[in-house]
């Protein structure tokens, strides 16, 4: 895996997050060949990560993929093996927690059970010695809407609140970086949603930087402006959330975003900006911008909403690549969509996704039926790469 | 509701005539001894008539050894919280593996008898032993200084018999901190020793409380500890009584400086939660 995240990747996000970042201007937060080595075993393998001051970023990855070492060396709680953490142009690879622009807002939560939620929220302003703690504690809890609870005990709050106070206890020293390690994980799905509106709206509002740590692909698309795949203790991608789920370089990206339909093809010839592939003895092409790799074998990457589904000979709005031979195995209807699974004549099932908009037609299990896709939607991959990792079993 | 409410009357049973056997009786007969008339012995019996005198004259002639019993007591549990904190905060923060087995050697002394191991320390604190030796040749003691019939022999010796009743509740506190609170406080601008007031220290208060009330109500009744390392002039509160139960056979006064040392542990211990601010805890 780890020859797939060059350092060109590094570079090509830095545009994209810059871009999309509010403030830039170089004074955030750059990682270069950040190692971390445990006994026995690497997290995090030489990782190079520039995220602009005022970005939304997300760190997104499933669980053992280092994401969360990479951010407990930024917060100064793990030390790196190699490596340098730089933050607004000052080196602080080694520099005490308690002595970093950076608070964290713990997957726990960390409240202390001790002191009150006042309390709680004022702790790293005390620690400072501010002098107005008492305004600016009140002004947090407004912004979190937890003001009528100032003198409640943690345990006296639902996990919502808890969640709030711990961003608010963080926020409220101004870091240069707030870190958030999987702050909305222990949260029923309802409210993680409203969370996550919630947490963007706040940060769009302070204007901080945000680095999230999470293993849900949707929660990252859903607030970041950039997103880097983390697997392996490599970076394996990164970029905005529209360019990593449209145009994805490995095949844990494509299946660990969203699902995706791979298969096995012959490159056969490139004339200009197209790739010529042979998929199992049907012709197809790929842009040549979406092609990621220089073997002469790949695997055809093609989201399932990207594939449309017609009757044998049915003539549709996709010129290019017309994939005739499928039969209908499986047929799932849930009202808004319906998915099908249509096994090919070389044996393998796609995945097609079509909404329910009423024009279409419902093909039912045994039906013959052709698929077809836009060739600009379709991508290509190394034949190297395993093409089920980061598929998600749920 | 009901049903559970009656199983768990039905199971209070034993437990309530254990105490009804063992401490309301005892405690009944202790209070009634206090008040007989002291002019009576065990030997022709003895009449109850209400002298509450007995508690006056007993404070006034045992004010002493009173007052002596909660000054080493004291010092004795300052000393075990000192020792005993560190110690326990090693054992759950930084004795990794060897936890079970620092532990196991915390309780150790207790497969010997108190007895054995109070007399043990009249051989480490023996005159000619190398302790004393070693202060004497440092000059902090006088040739002829000794350590045994001190106050500084009792107080050692009653740190070193309770610490391991201050150690096992720290421990079980400090233990069940969570490391990620701690974590935490250097997020926020405590540095480890800032950390440790502002959030260890606090968390463990359950187990201070414990810990020192676990030490000083045993060690401010004690009377073994002056007996064997002190001389009459270490006479602690418990000697006393001891002395006037066995010897004197005056038991009004014995049994009403035992009361009166109740109440004053019982005041105290009350005082002193209430400061903790650790009620719920108990």
């Amino acid at each position: 895996m780890s020859q797939v995240a060059d350092p060109g990747n590094a570079t090509d996000a830095d545009g994209a997050a810059g871009s999309a970042g509010s403030s830039g201007g170089g004074s955030g937060l750059e990682l270069r060949a950040l190692t971390k080595e445990f006994a026995n075993f690497t997290a995090v393998k030489s990782i190079d990560l520039d995220v602009p001051a005022g970005a939304f970023f997300a760190l997104l990855g499933p669980s053992g993929c280092g994401k969360t070492t990479t951010l407990r060396m930024v917060a100064g709680l793990e030390t790196p093996t190699s490596g340098t953490i730089t933050l607004a142009g000052q080196d602080i690879t080694f520099a005490k927690p308690y002595r970093r622009p950076v608070n964290t807002v713990f997957q726990s939560y960390a409240l202390f059970p001790h002191l009150d939620i006042f309390e709680n929220v004022a702790f790293g302003l005390r620690r400072r010695k501010k002098s107005d703690v008492d305004q600016q504690v009140n002004e947090m809890l407004e912004l979190v809407e937890l003001s009528s609870q100032a003198r409640k005990k943690p345990t006296q709050l639902s996990g919502g609140q808890q969640q709030r106070v711990a961003l608010a206890r963080a926020l409220v020293n101004h870091p240069e970086v707030l870190l958030l390690d999987e702050p909305l994980g222990a949260l029923d799905l309802k409210l993680r949603r409203s969370m996550q509106v919630e947490l963007k709206r706040i940060q769009t509002d302070v204007g901080l930087t945000f680095i999230h740590v999470t293993h849900d692909q949707e929660e990252a698309m859903t607030m970041a402006d950039t997103i880097a795949v983390m697997n392996a203790g490599v970076i394996e991608q990164m970029g905005a959330p529209e360019e990593l789920y449209e145009n994805p370089r490995t095949t844990f990206v494509a299946n660990f975003l969203g699902q995706t339909n791979l298969i096995e093809g012959k490159i056969t010839g490139r004339s200009g900006d197209q790739i010529a592939v042979d998929m199992h003895g049907i012709g197809v092409s790929v842009n040549a911008n979406r092609a990621h790799t220089d073997g002469g074998e790949g695997w055809v990457g093609i989201r399932p909403e990207k594939v449309l589904i017609g009757d044998e000979g049915e003539s549709l709005d996709a010129p290019g690549n017309t994939i005739p031979g499928g039969v209908v195995s499986d047929v799932s209807f849930t009202g808004v969509s319906t998915t099908y699974l249509v096994r090919m004549p070389w044996g393998q099932e796609l995945v097609v996704f079509e909404q329910n908009t009423g024009r279409r037609k419902l093909f039912r299990t045994g039906d013959k039926v052709e698929l077809s896709w836009r060739p600009e939607y379709a991508f290509l991959l190394d034949r190297s790469q395993d093409a089920s990792a980061g598929a998600q079993t749920n | 509701m009901r049903k559970h409410g009656k199983v768990g009357y039905l199971l209070l049973i034993p437990g309530m005539i254990w105490l009804i056997l063992f401490f309301v009786i005892p405690f009944y007969s202790l209070v009634a001894t206090s008040l007989y008339d002291p002019n009576g012995s065990v030997f022709a019996g003895y009449e109850m008539t209400w002298e509450f005198s007995n508690y006056v004259h007993a404070l006034e002639d045992y004010w002493q050894p009173l007052l002596r019993s909660f000054l080493y007591a004291g010092l004795a549990t300052l000393f075990c919280l000192v020792l005993g904190y560190v110690l326990a905060y090693a054992i759950a923060f930084k004795a990794g593996r060897w936890k079970n087995l620092m532990l196991v050697l915390v309780i150790a002394p207790f497969f010997t008898s108190f007895l054995v191991r109070t007399l043990s320390w009249k051989l480490i604190l023996a005159d000619d032993g190398l302790i004393v030796n070693t202060l004497q040749f440092l000059h902090i003691l006088s040739q002829d200084g000794r350590l045994l019939a001190t106050p500084v022999a009792v107080i050692a010796g009653l740190t070193y018999n309770f610490l391991p009743f201050m150690v096992l509740p720290l421990f079980a506190s400090i233990d069940k901190i969570d490391h990620r609170l701690i974590e935490a406080g250097g997020d926020l601008y405590a540095s480890p020793f800032v950390g440790f007031w502002k959030v260890t220290w606090p968390l463990s208060l359950p187990g201070v409380v414990s810990g020192t009330l676990l030490t000083f109500i045993p060690a401010a009744g004690d009377y073994i500890n002056a007996e064997l390392l002190g001389s009459p002039q270490q006479r602690m509160v418990g000697n006393v009584i001891q002395n006037l139960f066995t010897d004197a056979n005056n038991y009004p006064a014995a049994g009403a400086l035992s009361v009166i040392l109740m109440a004053i542990i019982v005041v105290m211990v009350l005082f002193y939660v209430r400061r903790a601010g650790t009620e719920e805890l108990l």
